[in-house]
């Protein structure tokens, strides 16, 4: 058995080159910033995390975007649904727009989204009249999040539903189901894992974006502004550790969520079996 | 026995009416989708387009006369050609070792290499501004040296290799898992050298999975904004690629400008998206055609 794991070349040289470019692009710089974080001691970590501005920033970062994940597990299950099991015309072209906000720079999307959102803009100047402001409030960055995380509910729970066999449908029917209780009986609950993980995923991507948020948002302090501008914010004042503290802050949620989808992946494997 | 077969053809896709939604319900959710997507995909796109031309064609065109606007053209044009190649290079090595071989570690490598994904686009500039900044590891030595990195097209390439690190890797492990490697060791045993292998057997079979996370790579680093503008500084005509120059065109109200080079990044955007619908057609094909083959005589 040992014998027959190397029987292509090749092995050394590709993984050590994979070891070592990982190494310096993604391992040591990150290992800086756990190192930076705390060289000027645990208090001024502590201090760096616990201002009151930074903290209303973690509400906008991590629970917007845990907001606008939950809307996307919404969407993205009727999108992969439809597109899925559905056939019409100019579904090929909706299939492929999915990944649109994967694609698009965020800076494009960031002033694409306000242009539109703004009093004047093409749906800002509808809400208006009825004292809804978007742009540069929380509701405008819920948007950006949305708009963002979109793709990755979209791109988890299709292949599932492709992949669920009709057999157990055909049998719910079978023994008197209606179509709704065949749907969150037996349909649900096979999705259920790979619609948490694309959550997850949405949610990962949401907490840490930049480019599509800062424009919608007008940055105001404890209203809209986001954990990664403070970073800048705080680079830019030349103060290192304060940068690399919040950047630990956001690499341990980041860590965490990588985590949780992790774990949710494995568990919609077992179920499937695959 | 021909008739029960008719009432249930199990290997057909199509449901049938007591495994399908009613009309009414199938209705409902496509509108849905159709409204959910125009208002919140294609707007967006239509507004990059309408802004970029709403002042004619010709402020259009002489906006990348421009000669900050040029050179944001040509910088980004640098840290791509730079930046996707390594991270090509990157990704058919790193396919090659975790998918023709089995070792200790190989999930923890797979996480490894998706953690630039879930690391906030900032964070991948920050942590280079703590090695190579002023007052990072580095800093004190680099400038004895007289060499610049933070600030300078280094920083740049090298956030940009950051945020775009796993996207060639991921496109082709799982389908490099997925063809396997009996063609790889059915060459080696007829005498052909490693190099052979991969230009002459792995190449062909994974070309069209190789073009989608290249073309992908290329989008992201061409469209990169947040750990780019770490890095940069933000010098006009020297560390300002294309987003960070629609960023300053837009705060500085040149609207139409702004939009016209973000309209340049949409059609990029909107190629890859159309070469990844076409190369994931070719590379299902290419696995159908693997699986057909490796099946052999069975029918």
């Amino acid at each position: 058995m040992a014998a027959r794991r190397h029987v292509l070349p090749g092995f050394g040289l590709t993984l050590g080159y994979t070891l070592v470019y990982l190494s310096i692009i993604v391992l040591i710089p990150l290992s800086a910033l756990f190192l930076k974080s705390f060289s000027d001691g645990w208090e001024h970590v502590w201090k760096t995390i616990t201002e009151p501005r930074v903290v209303a920033s973690y509400w906008v970062s991590f629970g917007l975007s845990f907001l606008a994940a939950l809307v996307n597990g919404f969407f993205g299950v009727i999108a992969a649904w439809v597109l899925a099991r559905y056939r019409f015309p100019g579904r090929k072209l909706l299939d492929a727009i999915v990944d649109l906000p994967f694609a698009l720079p965020t800076a494009v999307a960031g002033i694409a989204l306000t242009t539109i959102y703004a009093r004047n803009g093409m749906i800002g100047h509808v809400l208006e009249p009825y004292g809804i402001k978007v742009a540069f409030t929380q509701l405008g960055v819920f948007i950006a999040l949305t708009f963002i995380g979109l793709p990755f509910v979209v791109r988890t729970v299709q292949p599932v539903i492709q992949d669920l066999s009709a057999d157990v449908e055909e049998a719910a029917a079978t023994l008197g189901a209606t179509r709704w209780q065949t749907f969150w009986r037996v349909i649900f609950p096979a999705l259920l894992p790979s619609i948490l993980t694309g959550i997850a995923l949405a949610y990962g991507r949401a907490v840490g974006e930049f480019g599509s948020v800062v424009f919608i948002s007008g940055n105001l302090p404890f209203k809209t502004e986001i954990t990664p501008l403070l970073i800048i914010t705080k680079l830019e004042q030349y103060d290192y550790a304060g940068a690399a503290a919040l950047g630990f802050v956001m690499l341990v949620v980041s860590f965490i969520i990588l985590l949780v989808s992790n774990g949710l992946q494995a568990w919609d494997q077992k179920r499937r079996g695959v | 026995m021909a008739g029960a077969v008719s009432t249930f053809p199990t290997r057909v896709r199509t449901p049938r009416r007591a495994t399908a939604e009613s009309p009414v319900v199938k209705v409902v959710l496509i509108t849905t989708l159709v409204v959910f997507f125009a208002l919140f995909l294609v707007l967006p796109l239509f507004v990059v387009f309408q802004e970029a031309f709403s002042k004619g064609v010709e402020t259009f065109l002489k906006t990348f006369e421009d000669r900050a606007t040029a050179h944001a053209v040509k910088l980004t044009l640098i840290v791509a050609a730079i930046s996707v190649p390594l991270n090509t290079i990157f990704g058919l090595a790193a396919a090659w070792a975790m998918t023709r071989f089995q070792f200790r570690g190989r999930a923890l490598l797979t996480s490894l290499i998706d953690l630039p994904l879930w690391v906030s686009p900032v964070i991948g500039g920050l942590i280079y501004v703590l090695v190579f900044g002023a007052g990072g590891w580095f800093g004190p030595w680099l400038r004895a040296n007289d060499i610049q990195i933070i600030f300078a097209l280094p920083g740049l390439v090298i956030a940009t290799i950051f945020v775009t690190f796993p996207f060639v890797a991921r496109g082709l492990i799982p389908l490099m898992q997925a063809q396997g490697h009996k063609e790889e060791e059915a060459a080696m045993t007829l005498g052909a050298s490693g190099w052979q292998i991969f230009w002459r057997v792995t190449l062909p079979k994974i070309k069209w999975g190789l073009l989608y996370g290249v073309i992908l790579c290329n989008a992201r680093a061409m469209g990169e904004f947040g750990a780019v503008s770490v890095v940069s500084g933000h010098i006009r005509n020297k560390t300002n690629t294309m987003p960070l120059h629609i960023e300053i065109l837009y705060n500085e109200y040149q609207i139409a400008a702004a939009f016209a080079v973000a309209s340049v990044l949409s059609v990029l955007a909107l190629v890859t998206l159309v070469v990844k619908a076409y190369a994931e057609w070719r590379a299902e094909r290419q696995l159908m055609e693997a699986m057909q083959t490796s099946e052999g005589p069975n029918p």
